[in-house]
């Protein structure tokens, strides 16, 4: 474990905020300033004393050692986690030894680490021994198993009705019917417990109001969700990795039931995404080793931040686990074997027409499928119209970006990197464009994040 | 748009639009091509429009290439320091309107900081890192006092950046050079066909330019199309003289002095008078000359003023505007524009050969005073005659400078712009010693960054007086913000002592000891800021 001195950026850090005023108050907290008896061990604790508006500072001490992301403590009120001052601290590690200085740890922190790592090592043998006892009643799981398969056919049959009505009376009048009607239908598919149904046809309900060319884009997300509902009741004859594509599409919870890869796995984006409900997570990995990509899905209540926060440009040895189905895209973290450790490593890239011939293969196995992780090696950004496109930089052909990545400030920033130039490029790549996430120029220089 | 590739098996063209066309007007008033039984229609139709979305999304293919952009100038400037990216990214990140607001806390303000950092980072001749580049032009558009150094520092990448985003336009017109680069000063055939055929904006940039190098030929190529400027463009041309005036310009101002436009004649008749050795200076000083003379008569010698009668069109042509405004009686105006204009140099000949302190010190008789200092302090900024400057400021200390005095404060913050800054330091510590902080702000504002040390111990004594007597620290706000921002770095050791809540005293405001506390927290943290943020872009 030879990263373990290594310290994160200022970014890596940032990154770790809950929302917008903690990343703000915490950089405000990154100086020498408020800070006294800061110091960090070796084994990758960071602790240190910030005065705040009180006579007594507040105790703050970070856990970088653990696997699973940053271990926070502050004496602080606060229930933001983690708080300013754990922010402020580790930015002011990030800066380096001058102000924050190797040393051991003083009690308050020590016996805080100690207790800590200690509960992770039970709480892990536990869940070992848990995992081995979890099919204690194989009877009843299946039971509830079918009565929920049976509760979503209900679901399934259903909602074909609705399509079939809607196509009979055609989609012009989808239009006029508004948001209500695909409201009380998602609510009909909440109800039989078909979560990615209801999603899919809430999504409906905001097509017709998208703007030019809604009734191609209404019909073909009928079309796939009346495959989908088919690809339910058939899937007793489906290909068993297409069953299992159609049951994660429907919103059956599967569990990350393939080998365990052991790589190090470069963090190649982060982003969330909000509703009203519910923060979702998307971390993109690259197995430095394997060539693999795989994307971790992390959940959160609506404003809480989700866990794990794994900045980009992170280094994880640790092993991952794929979920069925959807070309095994997605993955859930297992084992690490060491804290993240920053590098400059970036994947390997391919051009645009090989890009989108990915996605193109893809949909063979999920013909659900959005989009792919791809890598461009150098493309230059274009402007297109009123859009950009992201062309190859030595053939004649180009990615355009999707209409929700022209919207974003990031684009500005890829813009301003390549300044003209090839640079490269992670993102996603579908059937509406290109999606850009991660930027790397040319020369020598860390990754900078784009959305 | 993606294209699609050409359909292998499809089932023929227009079958998609077929499929949509159907979709749209429904299955009840339109049959599906292949002529599936009514009932199973829509079943049918849904399988169809599956397979040909699922069909078309897998043989989509990449775009052709569009026109690429010329690429970015380089940017010859070494890279920043890591530790002072990320500095710039934190500065650059606290935008007003990026969430918190309310009460300022113990945190420094660190968009405020920003300005200073752009003028270190410009000192060292750093090139900002690219991906900086949008929110550098966002902040310089937000705010335009920003906009000379952020554009300075943004180099010319930001200028090719913001010819592809027309919310960045105002880089273009702001930055010296515009949308075109400027002519270099051998290029006279381009200068002269910029200047003859090039937009207004253009032109007086172009002005500027070459004023600010080569005054003489800037005002060759003025004098070679005035005559058919127009009125308003005249006066700005004319403004742009200001820069590198001299005695050689007074040729052409003397003939703009009989120009057709009020205004025009009046921007000439200033500028000739801040040049003492002109021709125009001279009769001012005759005019003014008559005006003011000290009393024989008396006992104390006292000054005399008998302002002019009335104005003659010699006067009109020099420049004095005959109509005052209203609530002026016509013949002080007269007199103050007269002695406005007059070159301070021949008072102290005329005045029987005091210095200008004695002639300030003199006793003026008839209440004329107010009206006699306040046009020489407007003559001593103007010609930028830093002797009677000091004479008309008096001591520091001295109780009119505090009180309603003659001078205004506006007045004294002009006049201490023509001493040297370490003058100006000393005046206004001086002054914040013997009147506290109360007035002291806009003084303070033409002080020199970082304060020399005198100033910011008496600011900070001042700060801990008013402590002191028990009132609440945002009272002060406006000096405390300065003081974060102007205070030498390397006086946060002495505020250690301020920084405890003290006892409260029984007369003091509730609680404003923690607020004093706070802020003087604040005060060190940024100052500390500050010092990390020039060490940083030292490379240390």
């Amino acid at each position: 474990m030879t990263q373990q001195g290594v310290r994160w950026s200022a970014d890596q850090v940032l990154a770790l905020a809950p929302d917008a005023a903690s990343r703000k108050a915490g950089s405000k907290l990154g100086t020498a300033g408020p800070w006294s008896q800061a110091g960090s061990s070796d084994e990758g604790a960071v602790w240190g004393l910030c005065k705040g508006s009180g006579s007594k500072p507040y105790q703050t001490v970070v856990d970088m050692a653990d696997a699973a992301g940053p271990a926070y403590k502050c004496s602080c009120p606060s229930r933001k986690f983690p708080c300013k001052h754990a922010l402020g601290l580790l930015l002011l590690w990030s800066a380096g030894q001058d102000a924050v200085p190797s040393g051991t740890a003083p009690d308050w922190a020590e016996q805080w680490i100690a207790g800590r790592r200690k509960r992770t090592a039970a709480k892990r043998a536990a869940g070992a021994a848990g995992a081995a006892s979890g099919a204690a009643d194989p009877q009843a799981a299946r039971r509830r198993a079918e009565r929920r398969a049976e509760r979503i056919t209900a679901g399934v049959t259903e909602l074909e009705q609705r399509l079939a009505d809607l196509l009979r009376g055609g989609l012009a009048q989808a239009e006029q019917a508004g948001y209500g009607l695909w409201e009380e239908t998602a609510a009909g598919m909440v109800d039989a417990q078909a979560p990615g149904l209801a999603a899919r046809v809430r999504g409906l309900g905001a097509i017709p109001s998208s703007g030019p060319g809604w009734p191609v884009r209404l019909l073909e997300e009928c079309a796939l969700l009346h495959l989908m509902d088919q690809g339910w009741l058939r899937r007793e004859r489906l290909p068993e990795e297409l069953a299992a594509t159609v049951r994660s599409r429907v919103g059956l919870p599967g569990s990350a039931d393939g080998p365990p890869v052991r790589d190090h796995w470069l963090v190649l984006a982060q982003y969330d995404t909000a509703d009203a409900k519910l923060t979702t997570r998307r971390i993109w990995l690259y197995g430095t080793g394997t060539g693999r990509t795989g994307l971790v899905l992390a959940y959160g209540a609506a404003g809480r931040a989700p866990e794990p926060a794994l900045p980009v440009g992170l280094v994880l040895d640790a092993d991952v686990a794929s979920y069925p189905g959807a070309g095994r895209l997605r993955v859930a973290l297992g084992e690490q074997y060491g804290p993240p450790a920053p590098a400059r490593t970036r994947p390997p890239g391919v051009t645009t027409a090989e890009a989108v011939a990915r996605y193109g293969e893809a949909l063979r196995e999920d013909p659900w499928l959005e989009s792919v992780p791809v890598t461009l090696r150098a493309v230059v950004p274009v402007p297109d119209g009123d859009s950009w496109q992201l062309a190859d930089a030595d053939a004649d052909s180009a990615l355009p970006l999707t209409p929700a990545a022209r919207a974003r400030p990031g684009l500005w920033r890829l813009v301003a990197l390549s300044g003209g130039a090839p640079v490269t490029v992670f993102g996603e790549c579908g059937h509406r464009g290109f999606t850009p996430l991660t930027a790397w120029p040319q020369h020598e220089a860390p990754a900078v994040t784009l959305c | 748009m993606m294209r699609t590739s050409a359909p292998v098996a499809a089932p023929g063209p227009g079958a998609w639009e077929e499929l949509v066309t159907t979709a749209l007007l429904g299955t009840d008033r339109r049959a599906l091509p292949a002529g599936v039984p009514g009932g199973r229609a829509p079943s049918a139709l849904l399988d169809a429009a599956a397979v040909d979305t699922v069909r078309r999304r897998a043989g989509l293919r990449a775009a052709p290439a569009r026109e690429r952009p010329e690429p970015a100038p380089e940017d010859p400037r070494p890279a920043l320091p890591e530790a002072a990216a990320r500095r710039l990214a934190m500065l650059l990140a606290d935008r007003p309107g990026a969430g918190g607001g309310g009460r300022r806390g113990t945190a420094p303000d660190l968009i405020e900081l920003l300005p200073q950092w752009l003028a270190m980072a410009n000192a060292h001749g750093y090139a900002a890192p690219p991906e900086t580049l949008p929110a550098l032009l966002d902040a310089a558009r937000a705010r335009t006092d920003l906009r000379p150094a952020a554009l300075a520092f943004a180099g010319p990448r930001a200028l090719w950046l913001a010819r592809l985003n027309p919310d960045w336009r105002f880089a273009l017109r702001a930055a010296p050079g515009g949308s075109a680069a400027l002519p270099g000063p051998e290029d006279t055939d381009r200068i002269r066909q910029l200047w003859e055929e090039g937009l207004f904006a253009e032109r007086v940039a172009l002005l500027a330019a070459i004023r600010s190098r080569r005054p003489a030929a800037a005002r060759e190529l003025l004098a070679a199309t005035w005559a058919t400027e127009r009125a308003e463009d005249r006066l700005m041309f004319l403004d742009s003289l200001r820069t590198g005036l001299g005695p050689d310009d007074e040729p052409f101002l003397e003939q703009a002095l009989t120009d057709r436009s009020r205004n025009v004649r009046a921007t000439a008749a200033e500028l000739l008078s801040a040049l003492p050795g002109s021709a125009l200076a001279a009769r001012m000083a005759e005019r003014a000359a008559a005006c003011v003379a000290v009393d024989p008569l008396r006992g104390t010698p006292t000054l005399v003023v008998e302002a002019p009668h009335a104005c003659d069109p010699g006067m009109e042509r020099d420049g004095v505007v005959p109509k005052a405004p209203a609530g002026r009686g016509e013949r002080s105006w007269w007199l103050g524009q007269l002695l406005e204009a007059a070159p301070l140099g021949t008072w102290s000949a005329r005045l029987g050969g005091r210095t200008p302190q004695e002639i300030v010190a003199l006793p003026v008789a008839d209440d004329w005073q107010g009206e006699l200092h306040a046009a020489w302090c407007r003559a001593a900024v103007r010609q930028k005659d830093a002797q009677w400057a000091r004479a008309l400021l008096g001591t520091p200390a001295a109780p009119e400078a505090g009180g309603p005095g003659a001078l205004s404060l506006a007045e004294r913050a002009k006049l201490l712009g023509t001493l040297g800054a370490a003058e100006r330091a000393e005046w206004v510590a001086g002054f914040i010693a013997a009147h506290g902080l109360s007035e002291a702000f806009q003084l303070l504002g033409v002080c020199a960054v970082p304060w020399a040390a005198p100033l910011g111990r008496a600011v900070v004594d001042a700060l801990n007086i008013a402590r002191d007597a028990g009132s609440y620290p945002w009272s002060f706000s406006g000096v405390m913000g300065l003081a974060e921002r102007c205070l030498d770095p390397a006086e946060a050791n002495r505020l250690d002592g301020l920084l405890a809540v003290p006892d409260e005293p029984e007369d003091a405001s509730p609680g404003a000891g923690g607020y004093w506390a706070e802020a003087f927290q604040r005060l060190v943290t940024t100052l500390r800021l500050r010092s990390a943020m020039a060490e940083e872009l030292r490379g240390g």
